[in-house]
């Protein structure tokens, strides 16, 4: 159990956020010209990262915003929040 | 030569205070190098080790466990042995494992008290309804046990049932697959330990994967934390762990590691014969032999490792309980805990070569792989040894991810993923 910073609505408790997995994955630019190897890369293939990873998240119980967290899944520590199509920061 | 478990050895250590009982495994140091290294010491990796020397006379291998084996999700699950999968592919996998659990004890001369109580799926809406049925249907035309049991039978078979019309979630019928059931955890680790072991297998503990040496497509060995380790072949069963191990030579998996929580009550007198699982308010429940009620609830939603996972999904589960089961409002629980599991986007699992040859992969097995631990490493051995997949894994490749082949058990697995 851990609090989420929400850059909108402020400190709240995990449980009012969903997960929406691994942040700055691009949707290809040029669909139609992708191989069957470039779209399961895409579509499946993922980090999983254990240590710090860049994630996608939504207040969804809440103000329903997207936004970027920085954690570290092994513990669970959460280092920064930025908002969607802010620059990552640097960990 | 081991000596070998019965009735009689069980005297004889008793009258010497089980003082002089063998050694089950050995505690080697490890070789120069390995025909076969199995990366991961949990079940699912010992049986690859024991089926890879008894099935494929493959003699010199090692299987390496970063704690000590079956500390992970081994013993971490609620033991629950089923084979009621939807698609034929699953099906034909479940059962090849559910086939081989119940010759187990003899063929290991261990104990893994399996116990084919039968395991009963509940279905809460009309929709629940359609889905199971349509289940018992695709499962008795693979051979697999089941039947559909109305709201009656489903009290006549497990009498603690609240089936009330008027609680939230209302009882409609459910399934059941009577030569499911449950086994000792602990105890798979273990008798696969052994039995490996007899046949010359290297078990290697608290030795963890740091590197993955290769040159240019082929492996060469594992760096450790005991040193570099020279493989002809590397079998990674690694669970939650898949994902680091693969990022070692940079692949990576369709996974994401979800912390799965489980918990048990303290012991009472037997009150429930069988399993009983819910998928619509996920809440799954059996008795250990020791008198426990054991608990499983579901998974967060995010990636972690912590092997914790939070509250609000362990009280939804037992509120579920507590609705479905009330007599149990006054049990106090004893302990709780996480696993960190892999599930895959079909909650299907991989058992499968890679692009580096002499590197095969083993794993996926999410919220459900205690159950397929002997056909998982019968089928993983045969993989690694021919260097090819049986004909009841070759659906669960990595290519399916390419092809989108899929196995998409995905809520009609009888549990939700």
């Amino acid at each position: 159990m851990f609090l989420i910073n929400c850059p909108y609505c402020g400190e709240r408790d995990q449980s009012e956020f969903s997960s929406g997995g691994e942040a700055h994955i691009e949707r290809p630019k040029q669909p139609t010209e992708l191989s069957d190897d470039e779209w399961a890369d895409f579509l499946f293939m993922r980090k999983n990262i254990k240590g710090i990873q860049f994630e996608r998240w939504n207040h969804s119980h809440g103000c329903r915003k997207w936004f970027n967290i920085v954690r570290d899944t092994s513990n669970d520590k959460i280092h920064s929040v930025y908002k969607m199509g802010e620059k990552p920061p640097k960990v | 030569m081991k000596n070998k478990y019965s009735i009689f050895s069980l005297f004889k250590n008793a009258f010497s205070g089980h003082e002089n009982w063998q050694r089950a495994w050995r505690d080697p140091e490890p070789k120069k190098e390995y025909d076969a290294i199995i990366v991961g010491g949990g079940g699912h990796g010992l049986a690859t080790a024991y089926y890879l020397a008894k099935k494929h006379n493959m003699r010199n291998i090692a299987v390496i466990e970063k704690g000590w084996i079956g500390g992970g999700n081994t013993g971490r699950n609620t033991t629950i042995i089923r084979s009621n999968y939807l698609w034929d592919a699953s099906a034909g996998l479940y059962d090849h494992a559910l086939k081989i659990w119940e010759g187990l004890s003899q063929e290991l001369n261990y104990n893994i008290m399996f116990s084919q109580r039968g395991v009963m799926n509940l279905a809460h809406n009309l929709q629940d309804v359609r889905d199971l049925k349509r289940r018992t249907h695709a499962n008795r035309l693979n051979g697999i046990d089941a039947v559909w049991l109305n709201t009656d039978e489903v009290k006549k078979f497990c009498p603690i049932i609240n089936t009330s019309p008027n609680i939230r979630y209302p009882v409609l019928g459910g399934t059941l697959q009577k030569r499911a059931g449950t086994a000792r955890h602990d105890a798979v680790a273990w008798g696969y330990a052994r039995g490996a072991d007899e046949l010359g297998v290297d078990i290697i503990q608290n030795c963890e994967v740091k590197g993955i040496r290769r040159n240019g497509n082929k492996i060469e060995g594992i760096e450790t934390t005991k040193g570099f380790i020279k493989a002809k072949k590397i079998g990674v069963v690694a669970a939650g762990h898949s994902s680091v191990i693969a990022s070692m030579v940079d692949i990576r998996l369709p996974l994401e590691s979800k912390p799965l929580q489980a918990l048990v009550s303290e012991p009472v007198k037997p009150i429930i014969d069988t399993v009983v699982m819910s998928n619509a308010v996920h809440a799954y429940v059996s008795q250990s032999d020791k008198g426990e009620l054991v608990i499983g609830a579901g998974t967060d939603s995010y990636v972690s490792y912590s092997q914790k996972g939070t509250h609000d999904v362990v009280e939804g589960t037992l509120k579920a309980i507590l609705e479905l089961y009330p007599i149990f409002s006054r049990m106090k629980m004893l302990r709780q805990w996480g696993g960190i599991v892999d599930i895959c986007p079909d909650a299907s699992p991989i058992i499968s070569k890679t692009h580096i040859e002499g590197l095969y992969f083993n794993c996926g097995w999410g919220t459900g792989g205690f159950k397929a631990t002997p056909g998982s490493g019968d089928l993983f051995a045969h993989t690694i040894a021919n260097d090819e997949p049986h004909k009841l894994n070759a659906a669960f490749s990595l290519n399916r991810f390419v092809s989108g082949d899929l196995v998409d058990e995905h809520g009609a697995a009888a549990v939700a993923h």
